[in-house]
Order: C-alpha cells, then structure tokens, then sequence
C-alpha cells in the first residue's frame, strides 16, 4: 500500500566548488504531506528542482513515481504540479486566461481547459476575480492563483516551495487548510518546503530537517523530538514571582524525581524533566509561597528542535 | 469556434499565445504605426516622381516600372526599401528583447518549464511567434503598396516584377530575423530587460552608422595616392573594402535589395574595362540577379542562424531558478 512516490538516492549537487546537496536520500510515500524544513539557502529549492528534471544532480539518482527525472522529465512533469517561491503570472492575461494556457500546455483542449479553470478557481475562493487581470491581484492571491495552476493539471504529486512566504497570517492559515483538505480528499502526495517551522508543523504528517545540503534528522514531529532532545522530552515553564521571602526554589524542584535541568530567565523557570511531572512541580512551587502565575508543558515545537540543532551546530564549530 | 476541442502541441499553443501577446503590446503597435506613416509617406513620394522616372523610362529601356514605386525618391524622402533597412532591425529589436529575461524577471520561466514540455519548446516558439508576425506585418505592407500603386498607375507588374517583389520581402524577412535572433540573445544574455534593448540598439545603430564610417576611415589610411597605383593595385583596393563593408549585414541587405530591385545593377563590386566591353547594356533577368546576390542572401541567413544557435545553447545550459 505504502509505495514510494518520490526516491532520492544519494544525490549530490556542486555548483563550482560549492556543495548545495550532499548525498541526500529522501523517500516520500504516497498520500503523505512531507515538509522539507530548513533555513535559506540550505538546498531546498535545488533538491525539488532535482526532482522536476530542471537541474540535473552531479550524482545520484532522482525517481518520482518510478520514472527517472534526469532522463525523462517531461513524464515526471506530467505528474507533479510546481509551485515555485513567489510564482509569477502574465501579468497581461486574466487570471483564467493563465490558468487555460497552463491547462492546454498540459494537452487540455480549449472547452476542458476553460471549464476546470473555472472549477479550480472556486476552489481556491477565487471565483469573484476570473475575469482579473493577474497583475492586478495581490500577493495571496498570486498564490492561491499558483495553487489552482498547481492542481488542474491533474497532478499526483504537488511540490509547494515556500508557498506562505509574503502572506499574511490569515492567509497562510487558509492556504494551509486547503493544502491539508486537497490532499485528505484527493490522495494527493504533498511536498513543503518551507523555513517556517510552525507552518510545516501544522501540516506535516512527515518532516526532514534539511541544513547544508544534508538531513540531519527526519521523521514525524514526536520522532523528531526524541532523536534530538532524547532525555529530556519535556519541559514545563513556570511564571513565577517572588515576594519577598526568597526560598531556595531550584533546591526544592530539583528534589523531584524526573527533573534534570533548571533555567531561570528572570521569572520564568524552564524546568526540563525526563517525565510529566507537571503537578509536583506546582505544588512545590505553592508551598514555597511564591506566586505561580502560569503553569505551562510545553509541546515540542520545531522552535526547539531547530535551536537545539543551531545551538549544538555553534557548539561544534567552537 | 469549430475546432475548440482539438487538442494542439504545446509548441503551437506557446506560439499562438507569443503572437498575441506581441500584437497587443505597446511596442509593437508604435513599431507598426512608424512604418506604416513611413511606409505611405515613401508610397506617396514615389508615386508624385514616377512621372519622371516614366519620361526616363522611355530613354533607357527599362521595363520595370512597377518597381519604381519601391525604389523612386526625389531626395526629401528615402524609398520604401530604404525605409525597410532602417527600420527593419528596430522592429526585430523590439519584437525579441524581452523574449527570455522577461519571463525569469515574471517568474513565469520555472513554472512554464515545470510544465511538460521541453525546454527548447519555448525558445523555438518565441522565435517562430515573432517570425510568423514579422511575415505577416511584410507581406501585408508590400501587398498594400502594389495595390495601392496598382489603383494609382493603372500598370500592373509583370510576373518578373511580382517574383522580384516577393524576393525582396522574403530577404526583408530574413533580414529583420537577423535582428531578432540578436536580440534574443541578448535577452538570453542580460538580466534586464533595458539592458538587452540596448544593446540591441547599440549594434543596430553601430552597423547604420558608425560602420561605414570606421571603414571609410580604414579605406582613406590604407590607400596610397591613387595616381601613383597600378590599375590591378586600384582593383584589388577596392575589393578589400568592398569585403569590409559586407561584414556588416546592413550592407549585405542593402546589397541584395538593390541588386533585387534594380534589375539594371549587373555588378556589385568593380568592374573592370575588359569585363564590361562587350556587354549588352540590359536589365538582368531574375535568376541572374539572385545569381548574383546569392553570396549575400547566404550571409545573412548564416548570421541569422549563428545568432539563434548561440541563444539556444546559452538558454539550454541556463539555471532555472524561481527570481
């Protein structure tokens, strides 16, 4: 049940002397929503240009559903919709009259083309402005247009780079929804590349975090957060104040059993413990006499797992 | 509306929608209206001067009246293909200088490519678009001055002078894809847009202009007092400038348009005094004058060829990125 779609096996790309991949291997089943997580210039956009057959690897092979992007991209091309990082329309042309080219360049004939234009336009809550010019619509606009592009071709695979970067937040929690919404209806397989963790975790049922051209960690969010925080899965902050009577705190709550480190920014403590511990924790903190203010068990966010990883990159180039 | 269920390649779909895309641009509708006024203004001065040419006509023998229309001119306005070799090359400037880099500076290049077509699809299509339209504007401009010059000197062309007619826009054509295969390069070449216009301009007003001037200057260094020179030094002098200024391919056009429309052009370098005894003064008949313009009609569509091969290799090996 559980096949493939798109296999990296070992690819590696130079530009010159630089390596914007190296020896990457990626495997994405079917009906999955992948995120490719990783900063600027980490090699996402290069890894998905592999994948189209736009830029060929230096080594490695690149398959998507079976067929090799290298030697035969128009196929692979005929199966993946690509919405590239800030997608551009003729500017000149209607926003239907973009998507009908796409379409007939996609062996659509002209009365098909024009009726799933139309469809996919609704779909996109785009319906108001078929007849606009594209170079009048804004900037969520332009990306919910560039989705629509995306899906009437039909696509078993649609590849997203950085579709949410210049939306605003309203935007970006309707864009994702509907990215989540087209894949649970339709089965199509996802990719998202993206350097915004939170997004990624909103919608990701899998993830790779991707830095200089290499995984350092894939899986789901939980996984992740087990390979890299491994003893310490949780941590509870406290908002505390002290009034007056200055008892020794951190004593106290490192008696508890499970808890391994304390840091205390001002009057926030984040308490890392090997277990949920989250009761004890108030209660000694009440009996101490000081003012809980909150009390929070933080889920590991991507926030965490990407500055963990940064913090332990800078303690490694030390 | 018939055949909207057809499905088309995709190379023709690109192509349909580059031609409308250059008919309703701004560029092209200016281009089109200078050489249309430019086009009626030389039809008109040679329409007021063919009575002239007429009454000399009637000295000289020549035939080709209907030709006139293209080349007749009382020195306040330049001829039609006068016209066409100057405009020409602006019109192909305009139609290619945008072609590629505007698509990457859109940002429609990685999503047009990420659609299943080949790659040189694109580049081929834009120069076809551009191709059909200029065929199209050249036909039309040189049918319209025979129809009209028909209503206006009640002659009709002989089939010879329809066959010359036909050549020559087919060499204007040919001329003006030479300008647009340099623009399109430069278009492959430059990130901006601006930057490729000019250089097209660069070059086209470097061969219009400066070019016959460099040579001048060349030819006036090299040549030694004439009175002192052997007859064969003179010949062969000659013919070394004759050879610079076919470097450049406004000459060459100039060359075979004249040679084409003024059947009485026998030669287009020196002649000497033994190769023109003994000939007949005539006009040449057509398989002749192309005879004698091959060599020029072969260089330009050389130059044209080399100039789209260049941006085609330069747009293949081109990094796709999104902006």
């Amino acid at each position: 049940m559980n096949q493939n779609v798109i296999e990296l096996v070992d690819i590696t790309k130079k530009y010159g002397s630089f390596t914007a991949v190296d020896h990457l291997n990626i495997t994405i089943k079917k009906s999955e929503v992948f995120g490719l997580l990783g900063p600027n210039g980490a090699g996402k956009s290069t890894t998905i240009l592999m994948m189209l057959g736009l830029t060929e690897p230096t080594s490695g092979s690149v398959s998507v559903c079976g067929i090799n992007s290298t030697t035969n991209p128009i196929e692979v091309k005929r199966k993946v919709g690509y919405l590239p990082e800030d997608v551009g329309f003729y500017n000149d042309l209607t926003g239907i009259e973009n998507l009908v080219y796409t379409a007939r360049l996609n062996g659509f004939s002209r009365n098909e083309a024009e009726e799933s234009a139309v469809k996919f336009m609704k779909r996109v809550g785009l319906s108001d402005d078929i007849n606009k010019k594209a170079g009048k619509y804004s900037r969520g606009m332009r990306q919910r247009l560039g989705l629509a592009d995306v899906l009437i071709k039909k696509p078993e695979i649609i590849i997203l780079d950085e579709p949410t970067s210049g939306i605003d937040p309203t935007g970006v929690r309707d864009f994702l929804n509907l990215i989540v919404e087209l894949s649970r209806q339709d089965g199509i397989t996802v990719l998202f590349s993206s350097h915004n963790l939170h997004q990624v975790q909103q919608v990701c049922d899998h993830l790779a975090l991707f830095v200089h051209g290499k995984v350092i960690a894939d899986g789901n969010v939980q996984d992740l957060s087990v390979k890299l925080f491994g003893n310490e899965p949780f941590i509870i902050s406290a908002g505390i104040s002290l009034n007056g009577n200055n008892v020794n705190l951190e004593e106290e709550l490192k008696k508890i059993e499970g808890v391994t480190t304390i840091i205390r920014e001002k009057d926030i403590l984040n308490i890392g413990c090997s277990k949920d511990v989250t009761p004890e924790i108030a209660r000694v903190i009440v009996n101490s006499g000081m003012n809980l203010n909150y009390l929070h068990r933080k889920e590991y966010g991507l926030d965490e797992i990407y500055n963990r990883y940064f913090e332990g990159e800078e303690k490694h180039e030390r | 509306m018939k055949d909207n269920n057809k499905i088309m390649r995709p190379f023709w779909i690109i192509v349909s929608k580059e031609i409308s895309d250059q008919i309703k641009s701004w560029r092209f509708i200016i281009m089109v209206g200078i050489i249309l006024l430019t086009c009626f203004g030389s039809l008109y001065t040679a329409l007021s001067n063919i009575g002239d040419a007429i009454s000399k006509v009637k000295d000289a023998g020549d035939p080709f009246l209907f030709l006139k229309l293209f080349t007749v001119s009382d020195g306040t306005m330049p001829s039609f293909f006068v016209f066409i070799s100057f405009l020409g090359p602006l019109l192909g400037i305009s139609l290619g200088f945008d072609a590629i880099n505007s698509e990457f500076n859109r940002g429609t290049m990685s999503r047009i490519l990420s659609q299943p077509i080949h790659r040189d699809n694109l580049i081929n299509a834009k120069f076809m678009a551009s191709l059909i339209v200029i065929s199209v504007l050249f036909f039309v401009m040189g049918f319209l001055v025979m129809g009209i010059g028909l209503i206006a000197i009640g002659i009709p062309p002989t089939a010879e002078e329809f066959m010359r007619i036909i050549s020559f826009l087919l060499l204007s054509i040919f001329y003006v894809a030479f300008w647009l295969n340099l623009s399109i390069l430069f278009s492959v070449c430059c990130h901006q847009a601006a930057t490729s216009a000019l250089s097209g301009v660069a070059v086209w007003l470097f061969f219009s202009i400066f070019f016959d001037m460099i040579i001048k200057i060349i030819a006036r260094a090299m040549a030694p007092n004439p009175g002192f020179m052997q007859r064969t030094q003179l010949y062969g002098e000659q013919n070394f400038i004759m050879h610079l200024m076919r470097l450049s391919p406004t000459h060459l056009f100039s060359d075979a348009t004249t040679t084409l429309l003024l059947p009485s052009v026998r030669s287009l370098g020196p002649l000497t005094m033994e190769q023109v005894s003994g000939a007949i003064p005539s006009p040449l008949p057509l398989g002749q004058s192309v005879l004698l313009v091959w060599p020029q009609v072969t260089g330009l569509i050389a130059a044209t060829v080399i100039c789209f091969a260049l941006s085609y290799i330069l747009f293949m090996r081109k990094e796709v990125r999104a902006r």
